[in-house]
C-alpha cells in the first residue's frame, strides 16, 4: 500500500512537472492539475496510512485516523479547483486576445500595441 | 478589547462584499467604501503596532480553542508593523488609484483591493503555517483580479505567466506542509518551535526537506534569483496602484522567511544550519546584482522599477541571510523603506505614462507637468538607489555595518557597493531620457496636448515621498524600533508561551479533568 501510494505521487509529480515545462497553456494547466492531485495525495497521506479506521477521536477507539490531513486536503482541493479555473479563464482571454497561447516572454516587443490602453 | 487583533482581517473581508452587492454600480460609493475601510484600517493597525510596542504578544484563538488545536492568530512587534506598513500604502494606492481614474476602468477594483488587504493582513498576523499558506492564497486570487484590472492582451499573458507561476508556488508550498505535518505532526508556529528541537539529528532528513522547500516557497515569493522570472513583467504590466500595493507582497515573502527561520528552524538548529550561509547569502547577492543591472538593461520605464524590486529585495534578503539581530533590524529597516520606494516608483511611472502615452526610454516630447513629475522622480530615485540624504542611504549603511562581521563580507561589501554605482547609472539614464532630452524634441504639429495627471494623483505621489522624508528624519528612532523587534525575534520565548500556555478549549487532555 506503502508502495502504490508513494509511486501514484511520484508518477503524478513526474507527469506534472513534465507537462509544466511545456511552452503552450494547455499543457500548463494540465501539468499543474496533475501536481496538485500529487500534493492532495501526499497531504493526505502526510497523516500516515491508516486502513479502515475513524478520522474521530472517541472513547474506547484505539486506532483512528489523524483528522487534520483530512480537513487540511480538503481546504487544498477547493483552492486549487478555483485556481484552476482563474487560470483558465484568463488564459482563455490571453489566448483569444493575442491568438498566441505560449507562456513565455514574446522575443520581440509588442510595438507599441494599442491594447495596453483600456478601451 | 481583546477583539481588536482580528480586524485587520475581518474588516477588509466585510467591506469587500459590501462594496460588490451594495455599491455594484456606483463607482463613488464603492470609493468612499473603500477609502474608509482602509482609514478604519490605518487607525486599528495603528493602535495595534502602539499596543505591541512595548514587546507584548497579543493571542487571538479562534472559537476559544487552544494554541496547538484551534487557528490562532498572534500580533507581535513584527507583524502589527507590518500591517501598519501595509496600510499605510494602501491608502496612497488606493488615492492615487481614485484621483487618476484607474479603479473606473474596469469592474469590482475595490473590492479586490480590499480582499487583497485581507490576505496580506492574515499572512502577517496568522500564527499557524497552514493558514499562512490559506492567507496567501487569498491575497493571490485578489491580486491575479487586480493585476489583469482593465485587461488588454499584453496585461493578460503577462497575467497567465504570473497566475501559472504562483500556482506552482502554492503547489510546492503544500509539498512543503504536508512533509512538515508528517514529521512533526503539527502546523503551528510555537508548537512546531518547540518539536523541532525534539527531533533527533539523524532523522531530520525529512524536516530538512521541508525547510529547503518552504524556503523555495518564500523565495519565489520574495523574488529571489533564480525565483525571480514571474516579477518583471508582472509589476511591469500591473496597473500602477496595483503595482504600487504589489511592493508590499514581495516583502510578505521576506517576512515569512524572517518568521519562519527566526522561530522555527533558527540558525543554530542543528538540522538546517547552514541552510543561509551556503544558499540564501549567495542567492540574495546574486538577485541584488541581477536586478540592479536589469535597471541598467531596461528600456521601459515599468520594467527597470520592477528590476529595482528584485535588487531591493536582494538587498533585504543579503541581510536577512545574515542572521544576527544587527542583519535582521537592518534587513526590517531597508524592507520599510524599499516597499515605500517602489510604490512611488510605480506611480512616479504612471505620472510619466499618462502624459507619455508609453514607457519607452526614448526621447519623446515633454510631458504636461514634466518639471514636478521630474523633481518627483529624482526624489525617488535617489531613495531607491540608496544615494543621501534619503532613507535608503541609511539602510544601505546599516546592511553594510551588519555584513561587516560575515564571513562573506567581502561579498557582500563588494557586491552592494558596486550594484548601487550600476542602479545609480541605470536611474539616471533613464531620467535623463525621459525628463531632460525630451526638451529637445519638438513637440507634433496640432497634435492634442496630452493629459496632465490630476492633482490627487500628485497628492498620494507626494504622500509616499513625505513618509520616506519622515523615515529618513526619524531613522534613529525607526532603527531603535527595529533593534527591539529583531531582539524579540531572537528571543521567540515569549511568543512561544503566550500561544502555547493561553488556556483555551481542549488546553487540559480529558483524562485530568475527570
Amino acid at each position: 500500500m506503502e508502495f502504490l501510494i508513494a509511486s501514484a505521487i511520484g508518477m503524478l509529480t513526474a507527469a506534472g512537472l513534465y507537462l509544466v515545462l511545456r511552452l503552450r497553456t494547455f499543457p500548463v494547466i494540465l501539468g499543474i492539475s496533475l501536481l496538485t492531485y500529487a500534493v492532495n495525495v501526499f497531504l493526505f497521506t502526510s497523516g500516515r496510512i491508516t486502513i479502515g479506521a475513524p478520522p474521530i477521536l472517541r472513547d474506547g477507539v484505539s486506532t483512528y485516523t489523524d483528522p487534520l490531513p483530512q480537513a487540511l486536503v480538503l481546504t487544498a482541493i477547493v483552492i486549487s479547483f478555483g485556481m484552476t479555473a482563474v487560470v483558465v479563464m484568463i488564459a482563455l482571454g490571453a489566448y483569444l486576445g493575442s491568438n498566441d497561447d505560449h507562456v513565455d516572454d514574446q522575443t520581440h516587443e509588442p510595438d507599441e500595441p494599442k491594447t495596453e490602453e483600456p478601451s | 478589547m481583546i477583539h481588536w487583533i482580528i480586524a485587520p482581517v475581518v474588516m477588509p473581508a466585510l467591506v469587500a462584499p459590501f462594496i460588490v452587492l451594495a455599491a455594484r454600480y456606483h463607482i463613488g460609493i464603492q470609493r468612499v467604501l473603500s477609502l474608509a475601510g482602509v482609514v478604519a484600517l490605518i487607525a486599528v493597525a495603528a493602535g495595534l503596532a502602539w499596543q505591541a510596542s512595548d514587546g507584548t504578544v497579543t493571542l487571538y484563538q479562534l472559537g476559544d480553542w487552544a494554541a496547538p488545536f484551534g487557528i490562532v492568530i498572534v500580533g507581535d512587534a513584527l507583524s502589527t508593523m507590518m500591517v501598519l506598513l501595509t496600510s499605510v500604502l494602501a491608502l496612497f494606492a488606493l488615492l492615487y488609484a481614485i484621483g487618476s481614474g484607474w479603479d473606473a476602468r474596469g469592474r469590482h477594483f475595490h473590492a479586490l483591493f480590499q480582499f487583497q488587504l485581507m490576505g496580506i493582513c492574515g499572512a502577517f498576523l496568522t500564527g499557524d503555517l497552514f493558514n499562512l499558506f490559506v492567507f496567501f492564497e487569498v491575497l493571490l486570487i485578489a491580486s491575479y483580479g487586480l493585476m489583469i484590472h482593465s485587461g488588454g492582451n499584453v496585461r493578460l499573458r503577462a497575467g497567465v505567466q504570473y497566475v501559472l507561476f504562483n500556482l506552482l508556488g502554492s503547489t510546492l508550498f503544500l509539498f512543503a506542509l504536508g512533509a512538515i505535518y508528517a514529521e512533526t505532526g503539527t502546523l503551528n508556529m510555537a508548537d512546531l518551535a518547540q518539536r523541532a528541537t525534539l527531533i533527533s539529528e539523524e532523522a531530520t532528513v525529512g524536516l530538512r526537506i521541508a525547510a529547503v522547500l518552504l524556503l523555495l516557497v518564500f523565495a519565489i515569493k520574495a523574488a529571489i534569483v533564480p525565483l525571480h522570472f514571474w516579477l518583471p513583467s508582472s509589476y511591469a504590466e500591473a496597473p500602477a496602484p496595483v503595482a504600487a500595493l504589489f511592493a508590499i507582497m514581495t516583502k510578505v515573502g521576506a517576512y515569512a522567511i524572517i518568521r519562519v527561520y527566526t522561530m522555527i528552524f533558527p540558525p543554530d538548529l542543528e538540522a538546517t544550519s547552514g541552510l543561509f550561509g551556503i544558499w540564501l547569502l549567495p542567492a540574495a547577492l546574486i538577485s541584488l546584482a541581477l536586478g540592479m543591472v536589469g535597471v541598467l538593461a531596461a528600456r521601459k520605464l515599468d520594467r527597470l522599477i520592477a528590476f529595482s524590486v528584485i535588487g531591493s529585495m536582494g538587498m533585504v534578503m543579503v541581510s536577512t541571510a545574515l542572521f544576527t539581530p544587527v542583519g535582521i533590524a537592518a534587513a526590517l529597516y531597508y524592507t520599510i523603506h524599499s516597499t515605500l520606494a517602489a510604490a512611488t516608483l510605480f506611480l512616479i511611472s504612471d505620472l510619466v505614462r499618462t502624459g507619455r502615452g508609453s514607457l519607452r526610454l526614448k526621447p519623446m516630447p515633454p510631458i504636461a507637468g514634466a518639471s514636478l513629475t521630474a523633481g518627483m522622480f529624482f526624489a525617488a530615485a535617489i531613495a531607491m538607489t540608496g544615494l543621501p540624504p534619503l532613507s535608503g542611504f541609511i539602510g544601505k549603511l546599516l546592511i553594510l555595518d551588519a555584513g561587516f562581521s560575515s564571513p562573506l563580507a567581502v561579498w557582500v561589501w563588494a557586491t552592494i557597493l558596486i550594484s548601487s554605482l550600476i542602479s545609480v547609472v541605470g536611474f539616471a539614464r533613464a531620467g535623463s531620457i525621459v525628463f531632460w532630452k525630451a526638451r529637445s524634441v519638438a513637440p507634433e504639429e496640432g497634435g492634442e496636448p496630452p493629459a496632465a495627471p490630476t492633482p490627487l494623483s500628485y497628492l498620494a505621489v507626494g504622500g509616499l515621498l513625505a513618509l520616506l522624508v519622515a523615515y529618513t528624519v526619524f531613522a534613529g528612532k525607526a532603527h531603535g524600533y527595529m533593534t527591539m523587534i529583531s531582539k524579540q525575534l531572537f528571543a521567540p520565548d515569549a511568543y512561544i508561551s503566550t500561544v502555547l500556555d493561553t488556556p483555551g478549549k481542549l488546553s487540559k487532555p480529558k483524562t485530568e479533568e475527570k
